[in-house]
């Protein structure tokens, strides 16, 4: 079955008719070309597609395209602002936090909304019990960003590219 | 051997596609734009050994959107036979759990797949053999010519000499399946233009999968162009061609349209190849003085009905210590799973992992320190072919990365604790050859100064396209600003694929070779003064001569601290540090990574990896990534790799050795070894787990 869903996609409106079972990550690969959110294993179970979509990380092979009609899809594409790289951009080249690089959209857009959620206080399983702030250890990094498997080994460094832009 | 002047080579440089590769902006195979192509989906065989009886494709067929299914029965013939791997849809036989039996073209990539889903197949199954053990029935001596090397070799009397030795060990390591796992799945596109190809594929090498496909289709090589730009990963599994490409090739002829096909995470599995698992029984004796006097490696492997392919595990202990009496040897099962590929140091990887945990073994035997026994039994020369080494810096390595790491020499498990932490430090050595294939390159200078390097090398995340523009710019005497390099597209001039490590070790020589030439031909044919056309040159770059006289080896030594939770038994590594000495590092960012890349995937197989076939039906039972578990970001601690200056004028242009494998050797042995000094348990089956009573 089609239906038809608008999305903003990088700030741009986009309106298509797609078939029910269109992923979120097939919508903008193969539909919108938007080819940096990347398809690892399509089962939510690598991060490689990780988008940013109303604000927060998502695994966009886990999202229906319908499901999300109206949202705000933000992938590594729309992260510049201006023509100048998010600071997490420059940190990961800086820091040769990547090799093939094929896992490297997904780690930046989830190291991105890792900066937000820890601003925000959101705890998670290493934050010691009861605390107010959260402030971004090494530790609390790599427990973060476990979801963005790297299979190029390249995590110190993406441990380092993220603590550089971290405040 | 020429050498030329480091300026820009040797210095820590950002990775020239970094910035491509941030913002989303580098394309791999499956993301070119290509207008008007349907997807491709793969109908795997769901048993082991038989052969198919009827497809029942009316479902299919009728789905709207479809727009062929093919099988056996209708799938183009191909040219040539004769690469088993390629052999795809030309019989109805099954020879392994995942083999090809049918596939969709479809408007859509839903399309295609829900009308995989309802084709039929039905099957003569008949009994299937899927699992190696030790002392099975069938195991053979592959036959040297077949295989490209000698499977057994002999020096003295390993047998007497065990006798005799003070201390000695016989002890057997295992290693189960592993899968290579590149984060970027394996995909085509394949496109015809009346009877030219071109793919835009994911592969380790283009000119070698044009040869094989234009091979198995009849087609002159120049018909077929092949595309690489960006690959995520290949770790071996993209540097043969598989049949994955051949029926994109075929169901684009079928269709008259492009196509795209990506194999799915499962598919991968069954169909891009895997580590054999291995059987290792090492055996060691020393004297009185802790010398070996014998060391004897026997490996068993299996293999497809197929193709016969073997793990060259034993290898490396022909050349990696001294003892007047050594054997080694290759035992192979043929069985009804997938052909076995190449995986990150095929051979050497779980090789090194037997012999650097049994001269653990050996050292404590004969109560000596670990890194002083190896030191001990350092050879003069390669003891297997008897030439001398390039260079070794094997104990270089183990020395100054004994002092950086704090090695505390020991002679005897030291058990220590910390709070609810069992906790040890363990030592290996790492080691894998160095090579060179022949290259050909093209350099073209022009007017305003600036350079054309054209080579098809590739860049699979190593950070060849980075290092090989710093080799031209010194090769030319020119900043790199100036240097354009074309690589990853088999029109270009022909080079071998990256793997073997032998990549920028060939890559490198051509373009030095390249530079060189394109100079004398200004001064000699110019007098120096570039036309306005510009001027180019072109080379063939041959086998390295050298390579007879020198035995070649990049070495290393990896030290671990492993931590063990008293309660639960989790095994944690917070410290891993490798020091290597491998000649000349190109580009000391992206070298530093390539190495702890590997030792990140060598903790990966020492404490995770393991693909488990389910005998009863001849598949991978865990063919995902939430089932085979490849180390995450929380697994990975603290990871260094540092080298010592090393140079070696006999392996190439450039005085590199190749670092692509040399980082996941010796890894799991570290890590096991240290796991034997913190709990007195000597485990030597990989992925390593504890028992639940320590
Ligand atoms: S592709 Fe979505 S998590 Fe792997
Ligand atoms: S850079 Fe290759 S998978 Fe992360």
């Amino acid at each position: 079955m089609d239906v038809e869903v608008a999305l903003h996609v990088n700030g741009t409106p986009q309106r298509l008719t797609v078939d029910t079972r269109t992923s979120l990550l097939d919508l903008l690969r193969e539909r919108l070309g938007i080819t940096g959110p990347k398809k690892g294993c399509d089962h939510g179970q690598c991060g490689a597609c990780t988008v940013l979509l109303d604000g927060r990380r998502v695994n966009a092979c886990l999202a229906l395209a319908v499901a999300h009609d109206g949202g705000n899809v933000i992938t590594i594409e729309g992260l510049a602002e201006n023509g100048d790289l998010h600071p997490l951009q420059n940190a990961f080249v800086e820091a040769d936090a990547l090799q093939c690089g094929y896992c490297t959209p997904g780690q930046i857009c989830s190291a991105v909304a890792v900066l937000d959620e820890a601003a925000a206080g959101v705890p998670s399983y290493v934050t010691p019990p009861g605390a107010s702030t959260v402030s971004l250890s090494d530790e609390e990094i790599r427990e973060r960003l476990s979801g963005n498997l790297c299979r190029c080994g390249a995590y110190v460094n993406i441990v380092r590219a993220v603590r550089s832009v971290a405040p | 051997m020429t050498t030329f002047a480091a300026k820009t080579v040797g210095a820590a440089i950002d990775r020239l596609d970094g910035p491509d590769k941030v913002t989303g902006a580098a394309r791999y195979a499956f993301e070119q734009p290509v207008a008007h192509a349907a997807y491709l989906y793969i109908v795997q065989s769901t048993i082991a050994r038989g052969h198919v009886r009827a497809i029942d494709a009316t479902g299919a067929r009728a789905l709207p959107g479809v727009v062929e299914v093919i099988t056996h029965e209708n799938a183009p013939r191909l040219a040539s036979t004769e690469d088993p791997e390629l052999v795809v849809l030309q019989s109805n036989a099954v020879a392994y759990h995942g083999q090809i039996v049918a596939a969709v073209v479809a408007e859509t990539p839903e399309v295609a797949r829900h009308a995989a889903a309802l084709i039929r197949v039905q099957y003569h199954e008949e009994p299937h053999d899927v699992e190696l053990h030790a002392g099975r029935e069938g195991l053979y001596q592959p036959d040297p010519e077949n295989v490209g090397f000698e499977p057994d070799t002999h020096h003295g009397d390993v047998e007497s000499a065990l006798k005799t030795a003070a201390a000695s060990i016989d002890v057997t390591y295992t290693t189960p399946h592993e899968h290579n796992n590149p984060m970027e799945p394996h995909a085509t596109i394949a496109l015809w233009e009346g009877d030219s190809l071109t793919l835009y594929d994911a592969n380790q090498g283009p000119h070698a999968i044009r040869g094989d496909v234009a091979t198995a289709f009849g087609l002159e090589p120049e018909r077929v162009r092949v595309i690489s730009p960006h690959v995520g990963g290949g770790f071996g599994s993209k540097l043969f061609t598989h049949g994955h490409v051949v029926l994109a090739a075929m169901a684009a002829k079928l269709v008259a349209r492009p196509v795209k096909l990506a194999l799915t995470r499962q598919q991968m599995f069954a169909l891009v190849g895997y580590r054999t698992p291995t059987i290792q029984r090492m055996r060691l004796g020393t004297d009185n003085d802790g010398r070996l006097v014998a060391i004897a490696h026997d490996v068993t492997v299996q293999t497809s009905k197929i193709e016969e392919s073997v793990e060259t595990a034993a290898v490396v202990t022909r050349m990696m210590y001294a003892a007047p009496n050594r054997r080694t040897s290759h035992r192979l099962a043929r069985l009804d799973v997938p052909t076995p590929t190449i995986m990150r140091a095929p051979g050497e990887c779980p090789g090194v992992y037997a012999l650097e945990c049994a001269m653990d073994e050996m050292a404590l035997a004969c109560e000596r320190d670990p890194i002083e026994f190896r030191i001990r039994n350092e050879p003069e020369r390669d003891p297997g072919s008897g030439k001398p080494f390039s260079s070794r810096g094997l104990v270089a390595c183990l020395r100054e990365g004994a002092q950086r790491f704090g090695w505390q020499p020991h002679t005897a498990p030291a058990k220590r604790r910390d709070g609810n932490w069992l906790v040890g430090t363990g030592v290996a050595s790492s080691t894998y050859p160095t090579r060179r294939r022949p290259t050909t390159a093209s350099v073209r200078v022009n007017t305003d100064g600036t350079y054309r390097v054209q080579i098809d090398a590739i860049d699979i995340g190593t950070g060849a396209r980075t290092a090989l523009a710093q080799i031209a710019a010194d090769a030319l005497e020119t900043p790199l600003e100036r240097v354009r390099l074309d690589i990853a597209d088999s029109a270009l001039p022909r080079a071998g694929g990256a793997g073997g490590s032998m990549g920028l070790a060939s890559w490198g020589t051509a373009i030095v070779e390249a530079a060189n030439a394109l100079r004398e031909k200004l001064r000699t044919e110019f007098a120096g003064n570039v036309p306005a056309e510009g001027v180019e040159a072109y080379v063939e770059v041959g086998r390295n001569p050298l390579a007879e006289r020198y035995s070649m080896h990049a070495f290393g030594a990896q030290f671990a601290e492993v931590r063990i939770d008293a309660d639960t038994h989790e095994i944690r590594v917070p410290r891993l540090f490798g020091m290597f000495a491998a000649g000349r590092i190109v580009n000391a960012k992206t070298a530093r990574s390539q190495l702890i890349g590997g030792m990140v995937m060598g903790l990966s197989m020492a404490l995770f990896e393991e693909t488990v076939i389910d005998k009863r039906f001849g598949h991978f039972a865990n063919h995902d990534f939430a089932e085979y578990h490849i180390a995450s970001n929380a697994d990975v601690l603290d990871i260094d790799a540092a080298w010592i200056d090393e140079d070696d004028p006999y392996v190439n242009s450039m005085g590199a050795k190749g670092i692509g494998e040399l980082g996941i050797t010796g890894t799991a042995s570290a890590i096991a070894n240290a796991l034997y000094d913190a709990t007195g348990l000597r485990l030597r089956d990989l992925p390593l787990r504890l028992p639940f009573d320590i």
